[in-house]
């Protein structure tokens, strides 16, 4: 029993991640229906950042929390930044364009940014300084979760409540769900579209750059390619759950989590990938739309 | 011009402030050691600064350029002057069949195996051009196929000495059917949830082949692949030309199947169901026979050209069919323009030679590539050259049927 | 960075013109490797190390009068780029090949120097298949193979540490997986001894505490790990936060001192096989100067092993009197040569006699060659 609880602690700690990743993928889906596939790089640019600040800070003696505070924030700063620009650059552009050059274009900035981080910093991986005290109280439990992983599982949680709280009831949260829905009654009705979008962009990047920070705490260390590979992932759980759907999201990618966890736990860790897409194709077979995502019948 | 000098200080300033961490600070947390690199700042400062001019200027330009006349430019000058008008375009095709056929002899066999490639690449983008661009069905996943095609002309020569010109046949048949298997379960999946399953199937197609070992030996991939043996003996830079020039004829065959497919009662339908699903079904067209059909047709172009490219390096390991080598061929389909022919050829040869040629810049050659791969889409989001529809003429075409009437009637 | 495309630009413009005008008179050796990409850092080495014996050749006249001349060659360790490679290599007649520096590559390119009969000498492929398969009689290496690696390992394992119930985990990767499945096989051949684990993670994957568990699960008293320090860092790192302290053994692509640094405390006392230890060698500290004094830093991997495979292979065709290849590798098959790595000759099947592997450990952050 205990080891099943050791799986699940550790598919809930490697899902809230895919979660952080995956409302990035689905908010931006959700209003301008396009798969940003350079969202892995602002999670591993918020990374970077943090690593490069907490780097400089080191230099003062601060104490360990406030450096985690200080490092968070500024990679939310930064990464925010990032995915603002690159809207205004790559995809802003290609509104009115066929959607799959905006989908090329994506591709092309996350080539673009990986190689940026690769050529201005390094290709070694860099050990990430740990910034989260082991919490006495844990210490028993410490086999099954580590403080870490419990820092990981609760800022999801919280960041995860603000965000609809967020949505549904501030101004500019009504503004992207009318947006999302039809987006030029939105226009005609006074919403400020590209501020919308860009807000949206705003957002998803700073969730991705929480994930960055305690990911690359909880692992403890990275380098340029992190983004590809949990962009790939987050971008898989942001389907399961059915995209363009918030809930939807971190459903897929609590589900994507255990499934990886547990398969490597019970069978094998060779064909862990293998099951999560498999779960992803009977999922999809029998819910075309994703778990939680909106059956949108096709008007004629 | 005072405000265009203000806004592109503040371009200037922003990214400045973008670019600081991660260019002007370098931390090695292993050496504990911290290094400032401010003419990196002063660097994107004037850098950004001059771009932004650039980017403003284009921009304007495109805005002008679409208010002026709504045709694009370059497909017009392509179509009008080159494709359709046979004076112009017949010597301009014999002329590049002479270049093409010469271009072992005039060139290095380095610079033979390159073009090798890129015509590989052709093909695929033809293949994935009609799943995509015809079709309408994002697949993510193609290289799955090329993969198939690969491994079926690899084990089959490892095992059974199989011949390539046994094999290739099968490769291609095992390549559609393996379309085939994709296509029935994502027949009910519409746009980018079709695109997540098949990314997800070509992932698990390159997982399978690294894990069963047994089978597909690994990761240590197959090595010592048969070279196709053209039935006289050649040393090793003549099996190079030989490949080049049966690739040739490959893309060739290509280009007239697919070419030919795009007019059929086949290849309309396929346009009709990616511009409306409903409406194409309620015209009775079979929607589960029309894309199972795009994706077995995609798949085996895939197919075949895996079993080349086996041939080609005479060793492959699954680390050649990631789901980066689909978004490549994916890109080529998009950049050259979907649903165009010319525009797929040309954007392989871009695509493909361009890295080869920017070794020149080493470590930046990615750096550029995928710069150039976001700034063509946003001043040529069509493509490079965007495909023609088919229009009806109907005066021309009733005055040839009233010619035709005529002499019915004379004689 | 740029400084070093320069000075790889200048001998590559040199070689470029000095074809045309001195074409039968020098020596022609090709270095193929990566020398650009992500693993850029195994392939320059290698090529630094070339540069460094053919100026000394050069500088003392050459091989019987004749210059030499090399020809470096990028692959990036793809095999389909190290078939152009190769291809490019053979158009320009090289006499001689030191490379490729990954197994995959190299395997791809040896069919394009096959025909020709180039000889080939890698510093760096561990792939067992290379030598003992007897399909490349062409082919050298002055390293050790992976089932070398893997036999100490095992032998370390068993009869020193007295492990009874082993995990055996890689990376999936070429070099990882052919490594543990070899370190498998010898085990299963121990009666007294249970493989009770055997698997890959996936590598840059966010998180390894799932398979960590399993491990811990599996009641293994040790693991044997086949694969790159990044893994295993962090697999040992995971490890260790859990308070597993079992030991943990590994192979020559953790045996870098980036992995005691990147690890830090959880590095401690972990153990990896790696060559044998040749800072005493006079040649190989003269070897290292001269990387000092010219780039200012200490050699990166495979340093020591491309400067011997230089030495070796100069040293053959020396002694052949000859560019004949099969003059040469009698050459390479017979004589003993002084080379940083100790004196050594090849073997029937092309790996080194004289080249082997020790087990290390991390002992106060620096790995200590052990006396096994």
């Amino acid at each position: 029993m205990e080891y099943f609880f050791q799986l699940f602690f550790a598919g809930l700690t490697k899902g809230s991640i895919y979660a952080l990743i995956a409302l990035g993928y689905t908010m931006v889906y959700g209003i301008i229906q396009l798969i940003n596939f350079a969202h892995g790089e602002i999670y591993m640019i918020g990374a970077f950042t943090a690593l490069i600040v907490a780097g400089v800070l080191s230099v003062f003696n601060l104490p360990v929390a406030a450096i985690f505070v200080i490092v968070t924030l500024v990679a939310i700063l930064y990464s925010s930044a990032y995915g603002y620009t690159i809207e205004k650059i790559a995809y802003k552009p290609l509104r009115n364009a066929p959607r799959l050059s905006a989908l090329i274009s994506a591709i092309g900035m996350s080539i673009f940014l990986q190689n940026y981080v690769l050529l201005a910093q390094t290709s070694d991986f860099l050990p990430f300084p740990s910034l989260i005290k082991e919490f006495e109280f844990l210490r028993p439990y410490n086999h099954i979760l580590s403080s870490s992983g419990l820092v990981i599982i609760v800022s999801t949680f919280i960041a995860m409540v603000l965000l609809s709280l967020y949505i549904k009831f501030t101004r500019m949260g009504k503004a992207m769900r009318a947006t999302a829905q039809d987006k030029k009654m939105a226009l005609l009705l006074g919403i400020n579209v590209d501020r919308v979008i860009s807000t949206t962009f705003v957002v998803g990047s700073a969730l991705a750059a929480l994930g960055g920070v305690l990911i690359a705490n909880h692992i403890g260390q990275i380098n340029f390619f992190i983004g590809f590979i949990a962009g790939i992932k987050a971008f898989t759980a942001a389907v399961l759950g059915g995209i363009g759907s918030i809930p939807g999201a971190v459903l897929g990618a609590l589900i994507l989590g255990w499934t990886e966890s547990f398969s490597t736990g019970y069978i094998s860790s060779d064909y862990q990938d293998v099951f999560a897409f498999i779960l992803l194709v009977v999922i999809l077979i029998f819910k075309p739309s994703g778990i939680l995502g909106k059956k949108t019948d096709q008007k004629v | 011009m005072f405000s265009e000098i203000k806004k592109s200080l503040l371009v200037s300033v922003w990214f400045m402030f973008l670019t600081f961490p991660i260019m002007v600070v370098k931390v090695n947390t292993i050496e504990n050691t911290i290094i400032w690199r401010w003419e990196n700042l002063v660097l994107v400062g004037f850098g950004s600064f001059f771009l932004s001019f650039l980017w403003r200027f284009m921009h304007n330009k495109k805005a002008t350029k679409r208010r002026q006349d709504y045709k694009d430019a370059l497909s017009k000058i392509f179509y009008d002057n080159l494709i359709e008008n046979k004076k112009v375009f017949v010597p301009i095709i014999i002329a590049l069949i002479i270049f093409i056929l010469l271009f072992p002899k005039l060139f290095s066999t380095y610079q033979v195996t390159i073009m090798t490639t890129a015509l590989i690449y052709i093909v695929l983008g033809l293949g994935l051009n009609v799943v995509v661009g015809f079709a309408g069905l994002l697949d993510l996943g193609y290289v799955a196929f090329y993969a198939v095609g690969a491994y079926t002309y690899a084990l089959l020569n490892f095992n059974y000495d199989i011949s390539f010109w046994v094999a290739l046949p099968l490769a291609g048949a095992l390549g559609a059917l393996a379309g085939i298997l994709l296509g029935f379960p994502v027949l009910r999946l519409r746009g980018d949830y079709l695109a997540i399953v098949t990314l997800g199937f070509g992932e698990i197609i390159r997982l399978v082949l690294e894990n069963w070992g047994e089978v597909t030996h690994g990761p240590s991939g197959i090595a010592g692949i048969e070279r196709p043996n053209f039935g006289f003996d050649l040393s090793i830079v003549g099996s190079i030309n030989a490949i080049y020039y049966f690739v040739f004829l490959f893309v060739l065959v290509t280009i007239f199947f697919t070419n030919r497919l795009q007019n059929s009662r086949i290849g309309r339908a396929w346009v009709a169901l990616r511009e409306d699903e409903i409406a194409c079904q309620a015209m009775g067209v079979d929607k589960t026979k029309t894309k199972l059909s795009a994706f077995a047709f995609g798949a085996t172009w895939a197919g075949f050209m895996g079993a080349v490219f086996a041939a080609k390096t005479t060793f492959i390991n699954p680390a050649s069919f990631t789901f980066l080598e689909s978004a490549i061929i994916l890109s080529i389909v998009v950049l050259g323009g979907m649903g165009s022919i010319p525009g797929v050829i040309l954007g392989a040869l871009i695509l493909i030679l361009l890295p080869e040629y920017l070794r020149a810049f080493s470590e930046y050659r990615m750096l550029i590539f995928g710069g150039a791969m976001v700034l063509m889409m946003v001043f040529r989001p069509q493509g490079l050259i965007k495909s023609k529809r088919r229009r009806y003429n109907f005066e021309s075409m009733s005055k040839k049927q009233l010619k035709e009437r005529q002499n019915a009637a004379s004689s | 960075m740029r400084s070093f495309i320069t000075i790889l630009a200048v001998p590559v413009v040199f070689a470029a013109l000095s074809i045309s005008v001195f074409a039968a008179d020098t020596i022609k050796l090709g270095v193929a490797g990566a020398h650009s990409g992500d693993l850029a850092s195994y392939g320059i080495p290698t090529l630094r190390a070339t540069r460094f014996v053919v100026d000394e050749y050069n500088k003392n006249g050459g091989i019987d009068g004749k210059k030499i001349e090399l020809l470096a060659e990028d692959d990036e360790c793809k095999p389909e780029k190290a078939v152009n490679a190769a291809t490019k290599l053979m158009s320009q007649n090289v006499d001689a090949v030191i490379g490729h520096i990954c197994s995959g590559a190299t395997k791809a390119a040896l069919s394009i120097y096959l025909s020709q009969m180039i000889p080939i000498i890698s510093p760096s492929a561990t792939n067992p298949d290379l030598t003992q398969s007897g399909d490349y009689p062409i082919f050298f290496r002055t390293i050790a193979p992976d089932d070398a690696q893997a036999r100490l390992e095992v032998d370390f394992a068993v009869n020193e540490l007295g492990l009874k119930n082993i995990a055996v985990i890689h990376d999936k990767g070429d070099y990882g997986k052919g490594l543990a499945e070899y370190a498998r096989d010898f085990l299963e051949e121990i009666d007294s001894v249970n493989v009770v684990l055997f698997e890959g993670v996936t590598p840059g994957a966010l998180d390894y505490s799932a398979i960590v568990q399993k491990i811990k699960n599996s009641n293994a008293d040790g693991v044997i790990f086949g694969g790159y320090h990044p893994e295993a860092s962090k697999i040992v790192s995971q490890m260790r936060k859990k308070k597993m302290d079992i030991p943990f053994i590994s192979d020559d692509g953790v045996k870098d001192d980036t992995f005691i640094k990147v690890a830090g405390k959880y590095a401690e006392g972990v153990y990896a096989t790696g060559p044998k230890d040749v800072s005493s060698n006079p040649m190989a500290k003269e070897a290292e100067r001269k990387h000092m004094e010219k780039y200012g830093e200490q050699s990166g991997a495979f340093y020591l092993n491309g400067y011997a495979a230089a030495q070796a292979i100069l040293k053959a065709i020396d002694n052949a009197d000859s560019t004949d290849p099969e003059k040469i590798m009698e050459a390479l098959r017979t004589n003993y040569v002084e080379t940083t790595l100790g004196k050594i000759k090849f073997d029937e099947k092309g790996d080194a006699i004289g080249v082997g592997f020790s087990v290390y450990q991390v002992q106060n952050g620096e790995y200590v060659e052990l006396d096994y």
